[in-house]
């Protein structure tokens, strides 16, 4: 997997934040429009497009878009 | 391995009691969260409204449901000889509520009563126990109660915006030659804490300190109120529910696609779409019933089969796939056909029809 493309892929999950405010480095849940919501949409996107379960502590423990990149790769 | 074929078992009617309230999460004044708006929390969990009464118990909702029931299927009452209750918000620590009923109901004192403390998979749990009492036909009808409702402590006058209060009612009877109901089961109680109620139990026990109010992810508990890791539960769901159906269609050599409805627990609607996709099923399959009632809890899959398939199922033989899953973590999938089915007209009660 790629770390571009998962960050395209991560983007594509809000609906309000624009995608070239979501890099590598964004600490995504400093970001507005995140929510316990937008977690479950992340979810639903790794298990679809990666065919790995996260859980909760996954998403909590990671600080930016691409700590969370390598918690899936490790899982994938 | 917890596959079971119970044969010469039928479903023969399903009835469903809410409260007559009715709680809209879109046009509630108080925000649900303060991390994003009640629009928001709509779109994700598809509940729009439930019914929701803080003077209601379960028992309460299932007994009016079970009246009409027993009326509608025109059983004599001197017939049933089992009763079971499945439920996490039940009237007492003790007795079991399936003894007040058998008593209320006016039921032989020569009928089996017991609880199952189990949640959302509650009612596929629920239906194989019965099924196992009455497949030799040592009784023949039976009794399941599933639903939850009034919790221990009741903190706010509009409960939990994602959970609806519902008693359902599911006549089961025995029936020679009936290909009957094929079921696959599982736990992993390693994830008992991602659905909680910490306090009122023997393992913390009670004390004031417990009344105290803390913060979680923006929403405030006190011990003897339920607490979800919504992630973990939602990781949990996508990934079980979808290999549990497709166990079943394995062990017994059946395509599930033949069936005719998906009854799948209400938890969400993110979650429930998310189920359906992968299974590949035409949404019209699975139908739905959380964004008027929410999540039920056991009561999910009868509450869907009476809220959406009344006049359909109950017009021509149905088949059916209904899988549960949920607290425990714990989850169950059962197979069968229906013919000649009952379904009652769903069963609104009032704040002051009480049991006891």
């Amino acid at each position: 997997m790629e770390l571009n493309d998962f960050i395209k892929k991560f983007a594509e999950q809000f609906e309000e934040t624009a995608p070239e405010e979501i890099q590598a480095s964004t600490e995504f849940k400093s970001l507005e429009e995140w929510s316990s919501l937008t977690s479950l949409s992340i979810l639903a996107m790794v298990d679809d497009e990666y065919d790995v379960a996260l859980k909760g502590d996954d998403i909590k423990n990671a600080v930016t878009v691409e700590d969370l990149f390598n918690k899936v790769a490790s899982k994938a | 391995m917890a596959f079971f074929h119970f044969r010469n078992v039928r479903v023969a009617g399903i009835s469903a009691g809410v409260p007559a309230n009715i709680i809209n999460n879109l046009t509630a004044e108080e925000r649900i969260s303060p991390n994003y708006e009640n629009k928001d929390f709509v779109a994700t969990t598809g509940v729009i409204e439930r019914r929701f009464d803080a003077a209601l118990t379960t028992s309460d909702l299932c007994f009016k449901a079970a009246k009409q029931l027993i009326s509608d299927l025109g059983w004599q009452l001197g017939e049933i000889d089992a009763i079971i209750m499945v439920s996490q918000s039940l009237d007492f620590i003790l007795p079991a509520t399936a003894c007040i009923l058998q008593d209320r109901l006016g039921l032989s004192k020569e009928c089996y009563a017991e609880d199952i403390q189990l949640g959302c998979s509650g009612w596929t749990y629920g239906v194989s126990t019965v099924a196992g009492l009455i497949q030799n036909g040592d009784i023949k009808k039976a009794l399941l109660c599933c639903g939850d409702a009034r919790p221990q402590y009741v903190m706010s006058n509009t409960g939990d915006p994602l959970f609806g209060h519902a008693g359902t009612v599911t006549a089961i009877e025995y029936d020679e030659g009936n290909d009957g109901l094929k079921c696959h089961f599982g736990t992993d109680g390693s994830g008992y804490n991602a659905i909680i109620k910490p306090y009122g139990g023997t393992r913390n026990l009670m004390s004031t300190e417990q009344f105290n109010i803390e913060e979680i992810d923006g929403k405030y508990y006190n011990g003897f109120q339920t607490r979800m890791n919504g992630m973990d539960v939602f990781s949990f769901g996508i990934s079980t529910a979808p290999k549990s159906v497709k166990k079943l269609a394995e062990k017994y050599s059946f395509d599930f696609n033949d069936y005719d409805y998906f009854i799948f627990h209400q938890a969400n609607l993110k979650m429930n779409e998310k189920i359906i996709s992968k299974l590949k099923i035409d949404q019209a399959k699975a139908p739905m019933c959380m964004s008027h009632f929410g999540n039920t809890s056991s009561a999910s899959i009868p509450l869907t089969i009476v809220s959406q398939l009344k006049g359909i199922a109950d017009v021509k033989e149905t088949s059916f796939i209904c899988c549960g899953f949920g607290v425990g973590l714990s989850w169950g999938t059962i197979a069968f056909k229906a013919k000649d089915l009952v379904i009652s007209n769903l069963i609104e009660v009032n704040s002051d029809e009480h049991l006891l």
